[in-house]
């Protein structure tokens, strides 16, 4: 597609039925909404921090539709749109962002460190590119048990500059692990840009050097990351070889709350970005120029998705947060003694004194 | 005369300067730095005063830093003293040891420390061993113990003879927690013999449970791995002098048994610990600390003591990398002190 949303070589055109192209449409712009809402929540000190996704759903949305829903996920940490994809309720998102008691984390993480078990989504790490030797093994695992299932690893242009990303590229391809690397290129690692984090071919140049087969794909078209991510499944699957795309796109927002981004880029590069090539608008503009969507359907869409969103938000922040105990819990598998007598000495203390504390925030 | 009222006029005028400044001097007002300025403070101070200082990090130059520590730092001092390094905290780690190999003063940079750990090996193994090394023993041959027994998540396994070593690494494959097994490599070719049920299938050396190899009366001597031969053999030599120790090998780190450990003082009244790690923050410490915050603290008749590989990173020529490590003769040594005989 291009940016008027009009398909280049109809030859690639993935055909895909218009309620598939809706469903892309509608995760890519929930997402915008729930990014929206919760940014702002932050600003106004409700949630503690957040990472927004602008600019770079059509790299999420594109992907996950072309894997299947049991292929395992390891993310970065700017690939909502792929839980979102998944259908991942909102209000677990919300939950996990609050840390109340619905959160699978226990509230013990950051936000937008999500993790979801029967969506087959890893859990979310901060310390960069330790997820990339880590689906590489995942991948290995997945051939041993012969299962049709393949790993996807997402890291950014910046966190494939770490050592790990090395090892992990050279041990799939050793290996032979039926792996897709994704690679979002969005131009930024916080304030350094690409110019200062690479002087190579950017990072599909790297694939050849360990042997991976590579592409390198225009992120902000959806269906070209999902024609490539489809492609490299089958392969993956059939050859049991390693892929690696590297899907170029722009990273709109900030890296995060705790970020100003036009201390490092002008405000009309960004807007470049925003008005003239943004996935979000050709998808629409494909679907408007099919009779699939109008401006109508936009209006309403938009006052209905923000609509849930906010149904979640308030309801996310209206619940308990979970109960203290549960700082003991899951440091091991079995809780050991000393642990145990510390948790029951908090129980004994919160009895005597538990007027003192803010107990009535707490899950009982 | 003149040489003399001159010496008479001095110290009456020095006597009389020093009051006068003491009239006049006044303390400066407190002046309140936060812990970032201060750090902002230093480096600028260092950077100015030697031009091989540099700093090299992520977000250190015109983003001033990550947490603002590095602020108007590139301002001041541009692109040559002030790096923007890619995102690899091995890499830069790395780049900051050689760039020290080769004369400049580099401070590196982690954002967090959480993700110093990428780059441990660098910091471990190049920058703190580097000016000591000169063989393949200093990075070989560490005792990890109280690295990893640090961690809360992990167990620590250390086993000593062939009947831990194969009852632990069951235990462990079979735990369903991380574990780390801390084998020593010169234990590897020691032979042992292995009792009937040390040769079952099923054999499983519980984690979290320290051993009793050689009862004793008059002190206990807590070891783990290859020092528990050692101690052993103290025990033995004493035990002609009428010395009767209790040797307990710990055989788990974490989660240490430290109740064993505790009735054995209680009976002996006396402790000495032997490791091969370092001293500083070691098992030892962890030991005694743990005595002094439970019931033992009042059975002990004299301070515990820790024995304990040498403060150096372990040195190549074998008569050196011996007298590193614990012998037989400084745990005698050791007990003996203990015990004021």
């Amino acid at each position: 597609m291009d940016r008027q949303g009009q398909i280049i070589n109809p030859s690639e055109d993935p055909h895909l039925p218009q309620e598939k192209v809706l469903k892309f449409y509608k995760s890519m712009t929930l997402l915008n909404t729930m990014d929206r809402i919760l940014y702002e929540s932050q600003r106004q000190g409700r949630i503690s921090f957040y990472m927004t996704n602008y600019g770079e759903e059509g790299t999420h949305v594109g992907s996950a539709a072309a894997l299947d829903n049991t292929d395992l996920v390891f993310g970065q940490y700017r690939e909502a749109g792929v839980l979102m994809y998944r259908d991942y309720p909102l209000e677990q998102f919300m939950a996990q962002c609050y840390g109340n008691v619905n959160d699978p984390g226990k509230g013990r993480q950051m936000p937008v460190h999500y993790g979801c078990k029967e969506r087959h989504f890893v859990t979310i790490s901060s310390p960069l590119a330790t997820q990339i030797p880590q689906a590489v093994g995942a991948a290995y695992a997945a051939k041993r048990a012969n299962a049709n299932r393949i790993v996807i690893c997402y890291f950014g242009e910046g966190a494939a500059s770490e050592g790990d990303a090395h090892a992990g590229f050279n041990f799939a391809a050793t290996l032979e692990c039926p792996i897709i690397f994704f690679c979002r290129n969005n131009g930024y690692a916080i304030s350094t840009p690409t110019s200062e984090q690479y002087r190579g071919d950017g990072i599909a140049a790297r694939g050849p050097g360990y042997g991976i087969l590579s592409i390198r794909v225009d992120g902000n078209d959806v269906f070209a990351v999902y024609n490539a991510t489809k492609e490299a499944r089958r392969r993956a699957v059939a050859e049991n070889q390693p892929f690696l795309i590297e899907a170029m796109t722009y990273r709109i927002g900030h890296h995060s709350t705790s970020d100003d981004s036009s201390a490092y880029r002008s405000v009309d590069e960004v807007n470049y970005w925003d008005k003239q090539d943004h996935p979000i608008s050709r998808l629409r503009h494909y679907m408007q120029s099919r009779g699939w969507w109008d401006d109508e359907q936009e209006k309403a869409w938009r006052k209905q998705s923000r609509k849930k969103v906010m149904e979640a938000f308030e309801e996310a922040e209206r619940k308990l947060k979970p109960n203290p105990s549960l700082l003991f819990s899951d440091v091991y598998q079995e809780m050991p003694a000393q642990l145990r007598k510390q948790q029951e000495s908090l129980t004994r203390h919160l009895q005597t004194y538990g007027e003192h504390y803010p107990l009535d925030h707490f899950e009982k | 005369m003149a040489g003399v009222s001159g010496l008479v006029r001095r110290p009456l005028q020095q006597v009389s300067g020093l009051l006068r400044r003491r009239f006049h001097q006044t303390a400066p007002a407190a002046l309140q730095v936060t812990v970032r300025e201060a750090l902002n403070q230093g480096m600028d101070e260092e950077l100015e005063r030697d031009e091989k200082v540099f700093l090299l990090g992520e977000e250190v130059a015109q983003y001033d830093g990550a947490y603002k520590v590095s602020r108007g730092l590139w301002k001041k001092y541009g692109d040559k003293r002030i790096i923007d390094t890619p995102i690899s905290e091995m890499g830069f780690a790395g780049i900051a040891v050689g760039a020290a190999m080769a004369g400049l003063r580099p401070i590196c940079e982690f954002m967090t420390f959480n993700f110093s750990m990428q780059a441990i090996d660098q910091v471990i193994n190049s920058a703190a061993k580097t000016y000591y090394m000169s063989g393949v023993a200093a990075q070989h041959s560490q005792c990890f113990a109280a690295w990893y027994g640090h961690c809360p998540g992990l167990k620590v396994v250390s086993p000593w003879n062939s009947e831990d070593a194969k009852g632990l690494i069951k235990s462990a494959i079979r735990d369903n927690n991380p574990v780390v097994m801390l084998e020593n490599e010169l234990m590897y070719g020691v032979p042992f013999e292995l009792p009937p049920e040390a040769q079952s299938k099923d054999f499983l050396i519980p984690i979290g449970k320290a051993k009793i190899e050689r009862p004793g009366t008059h002190i206990t001597v807590v070891a783990h791995s290859r020092p528990v031969g050692h101690c052993l053999e103290a025990a033995t030599v004493l035990s002609k002098e009428g010395i009767e120790c209790e040797v307990i090998n710990m055989r788990t780190i974490r989660p240490m048994d430290i109740e064993t450990i505790e009735a054995s003082v209680m009976k002996t009244n006396h402790l000495i610990t032997v490791e091969g790690g370092w001293p500083q923050f070691g098992v030892g410490a962890e030991i005694c600390a743990r005595i002094m915050e439970g019931p033992a603290f009042n059975f002990l008749d004299a301070p515990a003591v820790r024995v304990t590989g040498a403060d150096v990173p372990m040195p190549y020529a074998k008569i050196l990398e011996d007298n590193s490590v614990p012998q037989v003769k400084d745990i005698i040594f050791a007990i003996k002190k203990t015990l004021n005989v």
